[in-house]
């Protein structure tokens, strides 16, 4: 039976066992809420007194409230609480039974609270930055689904919804980032974005099948146990779920060599980058690997004694490196941003690569908080700064002074991603990194160690290029004294919004500019603040250098904290050499922004126009290592496109002249069967057969009689005679 | 050996049926020895649906009478068409079918 809505409660007995609290029970609102609220904005948004948005931000409001209900009440339960799951049978198909539940338990309230929160955040910014955009409304509503996907795939309780939400997610960064689809550049942009995620689902879909063949089961929980307990299942083709599932993790997460989407996605609105980047869409991959853990870790041999290498650490290495190196090379504030973006998730990779779950999970949270500050502070920038510009070196330069709040909020952000002592990024990279080193894994703690170095190294060339130095272009507007500027203000605030709703933050500026540098309004910068101050304090729910662990006390799982190794304990001096490399980092990349981008001359100026090698290896990374070359053009056009020069020669000369002889003789040889054997004896039989039955038809007329009596007589008589012949057949 | 019965009754309905069939020239007739057809077939299945106590015979037979319901429907429809357009039913002087 196929009942859509055809929804059957079903309590698990071990969660009826104990009442969790109501928050804990009826967590699955968080998801449903903000679905109810997209169908709302959807169908009534435009009629609403704000177009939609009261109903967007008051949805993530309640969710909002409904997670910290719900992480209350779960702190409460203690350290060895069991997750609270629910079931609900969705429909039902040849013996099958889809469900829809919820899996509650650190984890998944570590995301829902984050979603929700940053979220919210998001939407509030939102407000002012596409006011009187064009499809405001319909911004809304795919922003507020947007989260609700999310929502729904982290509290999935099996693999199918988190497929569900999974998928939503996938739709809705299409929807967003082609948001201003006027432009074929973001339409593209948007398109890319879906493929390249969807090339990876394809991952996703042969892994849970696999699992389903290996335990007759969708439930995370049961597949979670069961690997866990060991035995009674096939090595290899855990092995095999794992691969296909992590490949759906780095089409998701922007892993290596499925990135390429990620910066391309920078073309949507700065809120939707900025709330992709941070706690939904990309993190979803890292969420996966962290949820059913020990597919992977068991699949893929984790922790095991003596491994140096296994794919999840491979490939969030690699990530690591090759995006921080891709950062140095943007003009672009929002692609410096998404590289870092990309190169964090290789570090939350690595971390669950290497067995640091806690570590990588915290890791997630304190990321979320400073990466959505440091979009936010550079949508600012744009907003009210360089007139819609994201280019650092034509429109940026000498911001500190005009933007304090934007200026402060962003120094707080990029310090604790750069991981300065004291901010979150500290407490969580750092973990990833000591934990690499103390479980053996001594390739990814020096990977780490590089990443750290090459991320402050980025962020101080951004931070130079954005906030320091001489303004220039449309940031320097206001130094030049331009008298008319005040004047103008309101008069070009008009064509500003239009330029909005067109989207044009690309656009160089080629005209006079309607205003000069300034701080945004309120409703950007509270939501910069809290993000700011959250940046700095969030690290200190799992400072080990503080002795504080309630993170892994709340979030790791009984079961994952039996399987990972004890993690390290801290020691000043492992932390050293990342403190160490993230001073030389800043002076190094300080010393020589100051003298590439500053205003005296210096001997590095133009280095990568003189110095052959130089440019080429900065030709190399500023064309992305040709990656987006290889995909487009040979992969996509050898499948498009014939097999270009070489393939035309063999046609014409091989393939061609095979054909024509072959031709050739054909037609001889189809000459002589013609003239004799098909003219003759084909012929001859076809016109005879013919004939005769011709002949039969004329003769049989007569009994067509038209009459329906006589057809009946016939009828019966024949039917008689079948009988008849049965009848002595089988006796 | 009572099943005999209930054949013989089966038998004798569906050779009254199709003698009607062939013989008759009023449509209305045929169509209802057409009935007597599928009732005879109804009470041969009701017959051994008994004889080998099991329910499938009186499934179908309940099937058939639906079936026969909608027959009949359609037939007499048909019929009132023919007599609207050539105020006749006799079948000899339908001969449009002939080949």
């Amino acid at each position: 039976m196929l009942g859509f809505p055809l929804i059957r409660y079903a309590e698990e007995p071990a969660a009826a066992a104990h009442a969790a609290g109501w928050f804990l029970d009826h967590a699955w609102l968080i998801a449903l809420i903000p679905a109810i609220g997209f169908a709302i904005i959807l169908f009534f948004g435009k009629k609403l007194p704000f177009k939609g948005a009261e109903v967007g931000i008051a949805s993530m409001v309640a969710s909002l409230v409904l997670s910290a209900g719900a992480v209350y009440q779960w702190i409460d339960l203690g350290h060895d609480a069991h997750p609270v799951i629910k079931t609900w049978t969705w429909w039902q198909s040849g013996g099958m039974q889809f469900t829809l539940g919820q899996h509650i338990d650190g984890l998944a309230l570590m995301a829902l609270i984050l979603v929700s929160f940053i979220s919210t955040l998001v939407q509030i910014y939102s407000v002012e930055y596409v006011r009187d955009d064009r499809r405001f409304t319909h911004f809304f509503a795919s922003l507020t689904l947007f989260s609700a996907g999310m929502l729904t795939m982290v509290l999935a309780e099996n693999m199918v919804q988190l497929i569900l939400g999974w998928e939503i997610m996938g739709l809705c960064s299409f929807m967003l980032i082609g948001h201003w689809w006027e432009e074929k550049a973001n339409s593209n942009a948007a398109l890319k974005a879906f493929w390249t995620v969807r090339v990876g689902d394809m991952g996703l879909l042969v892994g849970t099948a696999v699992l389903f063949g290996m335990f007759h089961t969708f439930s995370i929980d049961k597949i979670n146990n069961t690997v866990a307990e060991g035995g009674g299942f096939s090595k290899s083709m855990l092995m095999t779920a794992a691969i296909a599932l992590f490949i759906a993790c780095i089409g998701k997460s922007g892993q290596f060599p499925l990135h390429t989407w990620l910066p391309d996605a920078m073309a949507g609105p700065t809120p939707v980058s900025s709330l992709l980047h941070s706690s939904t869409m990309v993190v979803a991959g890292v969420f996966l690997v962290a949820r059913i853990y020990p597919v992977f870790h068991t699949g893929l041999d984790i922790n095991v004694a003596g491994q140096q290498f296994n794919l999840i650490a491979v490939i969030g290495g690699i990530t690591v490196l090759i995006a921080a190196v891709l950062a140095f090379v943007q003009n672009d504030i929002k692609k410096v941003l998404a590289y870092s973006t990309v190169s964090q998730l290789g570090y939350m990779m690595m971390g669950l690569g290497v067995g640091a779950w806690t570590a990588a999970v915290f890791h997630i949270f304190t990321h979320a908080f400073f990466k959505c500050c440091l979009f936010l502070c550079a949508g600012s920038v744009s907003h009210t700064g360089s007139h819609h510009s994201f280019d650092m070196k034509a429109d940026m330069g000498g911001l500190r002074k005009k933007m304090p709040v934007t200026f402060i909020t962003w120094m707080l952000s990029t310090a604790a991603l750069c991981g300065v002592p004291f901010f979150s990024g500290f407490f969580s990279k750092d973990e990833i990194i000591d934990s690499a080193h103390a479980n053996h894994y001594t390739v990814f703690w020096v990977v780490g160690l590089i990443g750290a170095f090459l991320t402050t190294a980025y962020m101080t060339r951004a931070t130079y290029l954005t906030f320091f130095g001489q303004a220039r272009g449309a940031a320097a507007h206001f130094v030049h004294g331009d008298d008319h500027a005040d004047a103008d203000h309101h008069g070009a605030a008009d064509s500003h919004a239009t330029d909005d709703a067109h989207g044009a933050h690309d656009v160089k500026h080629s005209r006079p500019l309607p205003f000069a540098p300034h701080d945004s309004g309120w409703l950007i910068t509270v939501p910069l603040i809290i993000l700011a101050a959250l940046a700095v304090v969030s690290g200190y729910l799992n400072a080990p250098a503080f002795h504080i662990e309630k993170f892994h006390h709340w979030v790791t799982p009984h079961l994952i904290n039996e399987m990972v190794p004890e993690a390290p304990v801290f020691k000043w001096v492992n932390a050293l050499p990342s403190i160490a490399l993230v001073a030389l980092g800043f002076i190094v990349s300080l010393a020589i922004s100051k003298a590439v981008f500053g205003s005296e001359p210096s001997p590095l100026k133009g280095l990568t126009k003189r110095n052959s090698l130089l440019g080429a290896g900065h030709r190399f990374v500023a064309n992305k290592y040709y990656l987006d070359d290889l995909y487009e053009k040979v992969i996509v056009r050898s499948i498009a496109h014939p097999i270009a020069q070489g393939a035309y020669w063999i046609n014409q000369r091989v393939i061609d002249a095979t054909v024509n002889s072959v031709g050739i003789g054909g037609r001889k040889s189809a000459g002589w069967v013609y003239r004799n054997v098909d003219q003759r004896m084909v012929d001859g039989v076809v016109n005879g057969s013919g004939i005769a039955a011709s002949e039969a038809g004329e003769s049989l007329r007569a009994s067509q009689s038209g009459k329906v009596n006589q057809y009946g007589a016939l009828l019966f008589g024949a039917a008689a005679v079948g009988a008849l012949v049965l009848v002595i057949v089988n006796s | 050996m009572w099943v005999n019965n209930f054949l013989i009754l089966g038998a004798v309905l569906f050779a009254i049926g199709v003698y009607g069939v062939i013989a008759r020239k009023n449509a209305v007739l045929v169509l209802m020895s057409i009935e007597l057809i599928l009732n005879s077939v109804n009470i041969n299945l009701l017959a051994f649906s008994q004889m080998h106590n099991n329910v499938d015979g009186n499934t179908f037979a309940l099937y058939i009478i639906a079936v026969a319901a909608a027959e009949v429907g359609v037939g007499l429809a048909m019929v009132m068409l023919i007599y609207r357009n050539r105020k006749t039913i006799a079948l000899d002087d339908l001969s449009e079918m002939k080949g």
